[in-house]
């Protein structure tokens, strides 16, 4: 790193598409060290402070993507009503990486070197988090992603990613693991995407499961690009006695559908995770046969009206999104409501980060990691609508509380809410032993 | 599950998967025989044809049956003339040379999926079936529109049969098809033949997708399957002959049926694909195939 930072000045008008690399690679540190630097950002203070936007506009995220980008415009703006960051206001940049792993380094080397923003923030599907992760690394541009995979706190990643707004499959599954051995059986039979997010859920849950006396009997790995899921459904063995599923991609509407078509009425307890049915209005013709199964939420869809979220209605108003989970300019166009709050929350701490970090440019993104490491606790509020968390920043990964909710009537309604403490595990890595 | 009733499901998905196959194929088939284009965009107007379904039953309002008949005629007929109008402003531009007609079939392939991206986005849209009715087997359920699909595919596949080997514009597009020259020569108005031809391929890949959409949804980029499967199938059958095509539908689809639901979709395709390169490095013509003139 400082070997390089000599040669970096960034001062000098960049010519080429390589110095601009080596500027970037140089990092905050490398280039903190130079007194010019400092009067730059300062001469700049008014400036922006540019966040980039890696969205899922297009292929198989597409559903999340569209409300990634509502909930992070909503942030932005209730941020930038309230004064900003540090007094500067929040520019968001939005790329779209066709959620591929390939396009996803490509953009996040875009705004690095390109678009010039602070940091990168905002991807959800964990193949294009694990894709564009290294890049991030080697530019040293801090990238927060809203993914749920278990691999930022997995240490497969670098000290530059981190996951402070939103909760990890295998902290998620091992808080369900109990309730689901415990309510509605021990023979279970999984049905996951086969990609990395998928791989999460079916060895993270296998485990837990084992941990509670039960047994995950099949596992039934099916592609998320998948458009007919029929031919999956006669592997499910006849002694189950739990169906898992988990699904994403743009077959979710007719996998829940043909599982109903499968079973008719004479069908296992059936556990999902709603991104199964993110997106999807569960008014759907077809989907009458989901009524009376339990799926996972991290933030109720449905407005429980119980107390349990004080800060649900004005994050609703602020995202536009009614009681029942839809836009308010479209009843039929559904939220991705359990996952969409990650992009929420990220960003106030983003936001609370670069104020503790006292941050000024991009040669302060070391401190910014430092400040994010430092936290420990996010408590509920109207920056953290979805529940208190906790973080930890060896690991940088939050914890929160989970749900599970059961169709009544074509609504989901909650009927367990976990506490932190069951969704904890023990540390798997310490980034901030790695160099920044 | 008993072996029976796994075998049972395998083989109706086995069997909904070839008839649509069938048809889709037979559209390529019939382009490459009759004109000898590869037509690399058939996948795009099978794709067409599910989005158009899409919006033509949203627009109708009442019940979903009214929907997808209008879907029935006017998908087909909306892809149909936008295939002729693409043969008319690029391929007969390029003679209908082999070679340079890919590349533009290539190139209208990205045209079509992203103008799809654009104008209906991203986000995969169910359409209605026009009826819904299970039909409840030992064990599990399955859709009777499904079982509806494979008495259609049928009925179309006897339609464009008809169509081909026993009218005038069947024995029009044979002749052309046996010598364009001579059947210019004759009087055959080739140029709209070479159209319609364009256009009756594109129309059976839409309407193979209108009656497939109801169990899947329409979106942007389900044309690639389709495609390739088309291709396999195509191949396999030997280019050209519709009976091979038919035939090859068959094998493939029922296999890829039983073998995904059996063990794994991947499989299937890999076999498939192994199907392929056996027939070209054995029987480069195909299974009906005939040597190209």
């Amino acid at each position: 790193m400082t070997d390089q930072g000599p040669k970096s000045t960034t001062q000098k008008k960049q010519f080429s598409r390589r110095d601009t690399l080596k500027t970037v690679a140089a990092g905050g540190l490398a280039a903190a060290a130079l007194p010019l630097a400092g009067r730059f950002n300062q001469a700049h203070s008014a400036e922006p402070i540019r966040i980039g936007f890696q969205a899922h506009r297009t292929g198989i995220g597409a559903a999340y993507g569209r409300w990634y980008e509502r909930t992070t415009m909503a942030a932005a703006q209730l941020i930038n009503d309230g004064g900003g960051i540090n007094g500067r206001p929040v520019e968001i940049v939005t790329e779209d990486d066709g959620t591929d792993p390939k396009r996803g380094a490509e953009v996040v080397e875009k705004f690095a070197i390109q678009h010039k923003t602070d940091i990168v923030f905002g991807t959800l599907f964990s193949h294009v988090v694990i894709g564009s992760a290294p890049r991030a690394g080697e530019l040293k541009i801090p990238y927060f992603v809203v993914s749920e995979g278990h691999h930022v706190a997995s240490g497969k990643l670098n000290r530059y990613v981190l996951q402070p707004g939103i909760t990890d499959v295998k902290s998620q599954v091992s808080s369900m693991a109990p309730w689901v051995s415990g309510n509605l059986g021990k023979k279970v039979t999984m049905i996951f995407p086969d990609f990395a997010f998928g791989h999460d859920h079916r060895d993270y849950f296998s485990a837990a499961m084992a941990a509670q006396g039960g047994e995950v009997i099949e596992k039934i790995a099916i592609p998320p690009t998948e458009t007919n899921f029929f031919k999956y459904f006669p592997r499910i063995p006849k002694e189950t006695e739990v169906l898992y599923h988990v699904m994403v991609g743009p077959g979710v509407l007719t996998f829940v559908k043909e599982m109903g078509q499968f079973f008719g009425g004479d069908r296992p307890e059936i556990f999902g995770f709603i991104d199964s049915l993110e997106a999807v209005d569960l008014a759907s013709p077809g989907l009458e046969a989901l009524e009376g199964t339990y799926f996972w939420e991290a933030f109720p869809r449905y407005a429980q009206n119980d107390g349990s979220n004080p800060h649900d209605a004005f994050y609703r108003e602020k995202v536009g999104v009614d009681a029942n989970g839809a836009s308010l300019n479209d009843p039929k166009d559904i939220s991705t409501y359990s996952h969409m709050f990650g992009c929420w929350e990220t960003l106030h701490i983003i936001k609370q980060g670069m104020e503790a970090a006292g941050y000024q440019g991009p040669d302060d993104r070391a401190k910014l990691i430092e400040a994010v490491e430092s936290f420990t606790e996010f408590p509920e509020s109207q920056a953290h609508p979805q529940g208190m968390k906790t973080f930890n920043g060896k690991t940088h990964q939050a914890f929160g509380i989970q749900n599970i909710s059961k169709v009544n009537e074509g609504k989901l309604g909650v009927v367990h809410r976990t506490s932190i403490e069951d969704s904890l595990y023990e540390p798997e890595v310490d980034y901030t032993q790695m160099p920044l | 599950m008993d072996y029976g009733t796994f075998f049972l499901i395998a083989s109706m998905e086995g069997a909904v998967q070839a008839a649509v196959l069938a048809l889709t194929a037979l559209g390529l088939s019939l382009v490459f025989g009759v004109m000898r284009v590869v037509n690399v965009a058939h996948g795009e107007f099978y794709m067409l044809g599910a989005v158009i379904a899409y919006w033509v039953s949203s627009q109708i309002s009442g019940s979903p049956l009214l929907g997808f008949m209008a879907a029935l005629i006017l998908s087909p007929l909306l892809v149909g003339v936008l295939a002729a109008v693409a043969d008319r402003l690029i391929l007969k531009r390029l003679n209908y040379d082999p070679e340079a007609t890919i590349v533009a079939t290539i190139g209208l392939l990205y045209i079509l999926q992203q103008a799809a991206l654009t104008l209906h986005g991203p986000v995969p849209t169910a359409v209605a079936a026009p009826f819904d009715f299970y039909v409840r087997f030992p064990g599990f359920g399955y859709s009777g529109y499904k079982l509806f699909v494979i008495v259609a595919c049928i009925a179309l596949m006897l339609g464009t049969w008809f169509l081909l080997a026993k009218t005038r514009i069947g024995l029009v597009m044979r002749a052309t098809q046996y010598d364009r020259e001579t059947a210019q020569a004759f009087g055959i108005p080739v140029d709209r033949v070479y159209a319609g031809v364009f256009a009756l391929g594109a129309a059976l890949a839409a309407i193979a997708a209108v009656l497939i959409v109801p169990t899947q949804q329409a979106y942007y980029l389900m044309g690639g399957d389709p495609l390739l499967l088309s291709f396999i199938v195509v191949i396999i059958g030997g280019l050209g002959s519709l009976r091979g095509t038919v035939v090859a539908a068959i094998l493939i689809g029922m296999s890829d049926g039983i073998i995904s639901t059996l063990f794994e979709p991947t499989l299937a395709k890999m076999i498939a694909t192994a199907l392929v390169a056996l027939v070209l490095v054995f029987r480069p013509t195909g299974l009906f195939g005939t040597v190209a003139r």
